[in-house]
């Protein structure tokens, strides 16, 4: 079989059936702007952005959706090409409030990214008010209507990544929202709070509301963990700002791709608790006290050789947790077998 | 369930022949159509009912209610058949004298006949009027003539004929062979060559295929389809079956907006009744060919009429457009291979197997075949119902046809495709209906629609028209249409309310070459077409709003200051009866004089000045 190939800003670059040019082009590192493109779901060709120059084509081609053919001549950033996404973004800034002083997502925006590259100021039409107020009703986050661009990502999200189908896009023309069913606050419809549109969110119209505005995600540092919720093992990074985990978000990795659910983006308060338990607790006269590791361990092993010599190995069960790692509960599973010499071994997650 | 057979369909023509010119019997055909419906002529019906009762004539007159007869402006109205007598806005009360003048006494009524407006006489005969005389009826060629909720006038006149002859004489890639023989080109407004878009379809693969007819009909002053599915909806069935078996379809739906009542109740009985005769559902004509028709009803969204828009819609969703490709007909409806055409390409497709492709090619111009038809509204003396070869001038039809402006005005221009066509002004009339010769004057063929401005329209505040209606219909999903055609929309109503700024012009150009090349579907690419046509044919008009702040045809309220010329005025008062502030100060035997503190721009004594004095 022949190779396919096309050329991309005067270079040939081969591609195989079935992809685009802007998958040809994100494969060979040549930057094409996007702001609905979201991967792992079907392109919607909404914002524009992605438009590249086709050779013979009778206008500009949006680079998401089409597929790349043999001897295609693409030009990526073509003056038609700069003028068109520059035409874009001065629409997009001028309608709502786009104002990056005030916004938690600044520094961490693909509008505002695109407007510094493009140099689009939104000043070349007024700016229209916000047509709808923002939703603060439910605990997890604020849909700010006033910052959305109706990219459809978080759109794409919810019905193809994450399946729940809770939220479209509702209303028509310039007053289109994205809504929940009839328009109802999320908390009342079927939203799951996985909290999937958040991530993929490319400007502030989502954004956390624990975290809103203190710090910006760009001030924070990330750190990579795996999630301790449940043996999923979904990767996550953990956005951390003097020492507080500010906000969560899924890695495109094994075997989350990205997504995470409720408790594993929401339920991170635990981590810098008051309540925590940061030393082991031995009753002693009814009261629980705080012990050494070496005080405790030696108490249960001394209490459970006890009941063993008199009961039985039999006597004994062990619960492991599903916040523990494989490898944990495996270790734990041993205990109990080779060590205490019972297989009444089992699983929280079965309780 | 009875299936018809071949034979029995040529048994029931000829039955059909001999009803109709049985001796000493008069048919009335009366017009029941949608506008004739809001105009009274179910009531008119009811009591030609009633009189002929009472004469006891019921042996020898028939009332046949028709479908759409398409001199829509006239309605209520009838013809007399075999008398060739044509009536127009008959009331109840012209009923009686009808019925005795001219069913029993044979003494037609003349204050009922068609009234020429330019030579302003009576027209006793219905084939010499110009409306009817210089049209080709060839999609409509029932209309006026059979009872749409009867399948037996149909088939009376050679219906299912054409799918008789494409099941048992022709193979699909036959039926295929002959639509690109007939050259006919999409109907809706892009011009597709149907035959074409037919072969795609049947070389791909699969066990379920679609075929589906877009009745959306959305554009402003449109209203062929709803007419088509009103007088003949038989000829869409059929269309839609042979369609079927020339890319081995199934099941076909019909979208048609819930705004057309009387088309959806017709075409469901069309469809009972074809179904009832074995002409649709399984095994039809007793060939193994089965295909199912069902009608699904949209919402009325404008942007519904936009193919992936329109099969998303019947899917359930949310009626919005997708990137192409993947094409329909690879991926169409439920990603089955699926073909979407026009009613009015659809109501062509049985008499183009009846009579061949070179029977119907043999009419047109080099690349648009066969005839079209034309909804004329606006500024124009015979609104209704056209259809003309391809090829006719515009001129011809808005002159001759369409019988002129009315009030002795002049023409100004003329709006072809809707919002996503463009104005064609005067001097270009001789302009043909031809696809490509009318994109070169800067409008599209689009589905129909022809709207006639006089020189008291103001061309800005029409660009603004289309885009307001453009903007309401955006879905909203891509950021060209539906920001920009707001910016657009915007800009316009700032000009029109005298606050244009110099770089205006600009701005809308710019918008509009941004919207044109990378709006998502056919509704955005075309959005800036109406304003853009305005700008290039009448830029005056533009800079005079914004750099005079004036509008020439003064229909801008904002930018209008009204005076009497006084030379011209002939002292008759009219301006001073009709303001409604009492502006105009007049008295008898004295010029006028319009007092710009009260005024309020209303217009009212502008257009009713007969001498064109007041500007």
């Amino acid at each position: 079989m022949n190779t396919l190939e096309l050329t991309i800003n005067g270079k040939v670059y081969a591609f195989t059936q079935g992809e685009t040019i802007l998958d040809v082009a994100r494969r060979n590192d040549i930057f094409i702007p996007t702001l609905c493109y979201l991967k792992n779901a079907s392109p919607t060709g909404a914002c524009r952005m992605c438009v590249v120059e086709v050779k013979g084509a009778r206008s500009l081609v949006a680079s998401c959706t089409a597929p790349a053919g043999a001897g295609m001549d693409v030009q990526t950033e073509s003056k038609s090409v700069v003028k068109s996404r520059k035409m874009n973004l001065e629409l997009l800034l001028s309608s709502g409030s786009h104002d990056c002083l005030l916004c938690p997502s600044t520094g961490d925006c693909r509008l505002q990214d695109l407007a510094f590259r493009y140099n689009a100021t939104g000043k070349r039409f007024e700016r229209t008010k916000p047509k709808y107020q923002p939703d603060f009703s439910n605990p997890f986050l604020i849909r700010d209507f006033s910052k959305c661009i109706l990219c459809g990502r978080c759109v794409q999200a919810c019905k193809e990544v994450q399946v729940n189908n809770a939220i479209d896009y509702g209303y028509r023309g310039s007053d289109a929202k994205i809504i929940a069913k009839c328009d109802l606050p999320l908390g009342d419809s079927d939203c799951v709070f996985c909290g999937e549109c958040l991530q993929v969110c490319p400007v502030g119209a989502l954004s956390l509301k624990k975290a809103r505005q203190k710090p910006r995600v760009c001030e924070t540092e990330v750190v990579r963990t795996t999630c301790a919720y449940c043996g999923v093992g979904c990767q996550m990074n953990l956005h951390v700002k003097d020492n507080v985990v500010q906000m969560v978000n899924g890695v495109d990795a094994i075997p989350n791709h990205g997504s995470l659910c409720v408790k594993g983006r929401f339920g991170m308060q635990f981590i810098n608790s008051d309540e925590r338990l940061k030393t082991p607790l031995i009753r002693k006269n009814g009261e629980l006290v705080a012990a050494e590791w070496g005080e405790a361990l030696s108490l249960i092993a001394e209490k459970l050789g006890e009941y063993k010599e008199k009961n039985g190995a039999d006597s004994i069960g062990v619960l492991a947790s599903a916040r523990c790692t494989n490898e944990e509960n495996y270790l734990f599973q041993k205990f109990a077998r080779a060590v205490i010499g019972t297989n009444n071994v089992d699983h929280c997650a079965r309780y | 369930m009875t299936h018809v057979t071949p034979e029995r369909l040529q048994e029931m023509q000829a039955e059909y022949a001999a009803r109709i010119s049985e001796p000493n019997i008069r048919h009335l055909f009366i017009c029941g159509g949608t506008g004739c419906h809001a105009t009274g002529s179910l009531k008119v019906k009811d009591a030609l009912h009633e009189e002929i009762a009472k004469h006891g004539l019921e042996d020898r007159v028939r009332v046949v209610e028709t479908g759409c007869n398409g001199f829509c402006a006239l309605g209520p109205l009838m013809v007399v058949h075999p008398d060739n007598v044509f009536y127009q806005k008959m009331t109840r009360e012209d009923v009686a004298e009808i019925v005795s003048e001219h069913l029993v006494n044979n003494a037609p009524i003349e204050r009922l006949m068609y009234k020429d407006p330019q030579s302003k006489k009576r027209v006793p005969l219905f084939s010499d009027i110009p409306f009817f005389a210089l049209q080709k009826p060839w999609t409509l060629r029932n209309k006026g003539i059979i009872n749409p909720e009867s399948i037996e006038d149909y088939i009376g006149r050679e219906g299912y004929m054409g799918l008789s002859k494409a099941l048992l004489q022709m193979q699909p890639a036959e039926i295929i062979d002959e639509m690109k023989k007939a050259g006919i080109r999409g109907r809706g407004g892009a011009g597709f060559p149907t035959g074409m878009k037919w072969s795609f379809a049947a070389q791909n693969d699969s066990d379920i295929k679609y075929v589906l007819c877009n009745a959306d009909e959305g554009d402003p002053g449109a209203f062929m389809d709803r007419s088509i599915l009103e007088a003949d909806p038989h000829a869409v069935l059929e269309g839609m079956t042979i369609a079927a078996r020339a890319i081995n379809a199934t099941e076909g739906y019909i979208y048609c907006r819930s705004e057309y009542p009387l088309a959806i109740k017709r075409v469901q009985i069309a469809i009972d009744q074809a179904r009832e005769m074995g002409l649709l559902g399984e095994n039809i004509l007793g060939t193994d060919f089965s295909f199912d028709i069902f009608i699904y009803q949209g919402a009325g969204a404008f942007v519904c009429g936009e193919e992936t828009a329109l099969m998303r819609s019947i899917e359930g969703k949310r009626g919005m457009p997708i990137p192409r490709p993947p094409f329909p007909a690879a991926q169409g409806l439920w990603k089955k291979p699926t073909i979407l055409n026009n009613v009015e390409t659809l109501a062509n497709v049985a008499q183009i197997m009846v009579n061949g492709g070179e029977w119907y090619s043999s009419v047109g111009t080099e690349n648009s075949k066969g005839t079209k038809v034309f909804a004329l509204s606006g500024d124009v003396n015979n609104i209704g119902l056209v259809e003309v070869p391809m090829g006719t001038s515009l001129r011809s039809i808005v002159y001759d046809i369409g019988g002129g402006i009315p009030k002795k005005r002049k023409l100004k221009a003329v709006q072809l495709g809707g919002p996503s066509g463009g104005c064609i002004p005067e001097d270009h009339m001789d302009v043909v209906v031809d696809y490509e010769e009318i994109a070169k004057v800067g409008a599209i063929m689009g589905s129909g629609g022809v709207i006639v401005m006089d020189d008291k329209t103001c061309m800005v505040d029409m660009a603004r028209f289309f885009l307001e209606f453009i903007q309401e219909e955006s879905c909203g999903k891509c950021t060209p249409c539906r920001e920009g055609t707001r910016r657009q929309l915007e800009i316009l109503e700032r000009i029109c309310e005298g606050h244009g700024k110099p770089e205006d012009i600009t701005l809308i150009e710019e918008l509009s070459e941004m919207i044109t090349s990378s709006a998502l579907c056919g509704l955005g690419q075309t959005a800036s077409n109406p304003v853009l046509s305005v700008l290039r044919h009448f830029r005056e008009e533009f800079e005079a709003h914004i750099f005079e702040k004036k509008c020439p045809a003064k229909r801008c309220p904002a930018l209008v200051d009204f005076k009497v010329i006084n030379e011209r005025c002939k002292k008759c008062g009219k301006c001073a009866s009709v303001c409604p502030v009492g502006a105009v100060e007049w008295k008898k035997k004295e010029v006028a004089k319009i007092n710009t503190d009260i005024c309020v721009q209303c217009m009212s004594c502008y257009s009713a000045c007969p001498f064109d004095a007041i500007d």
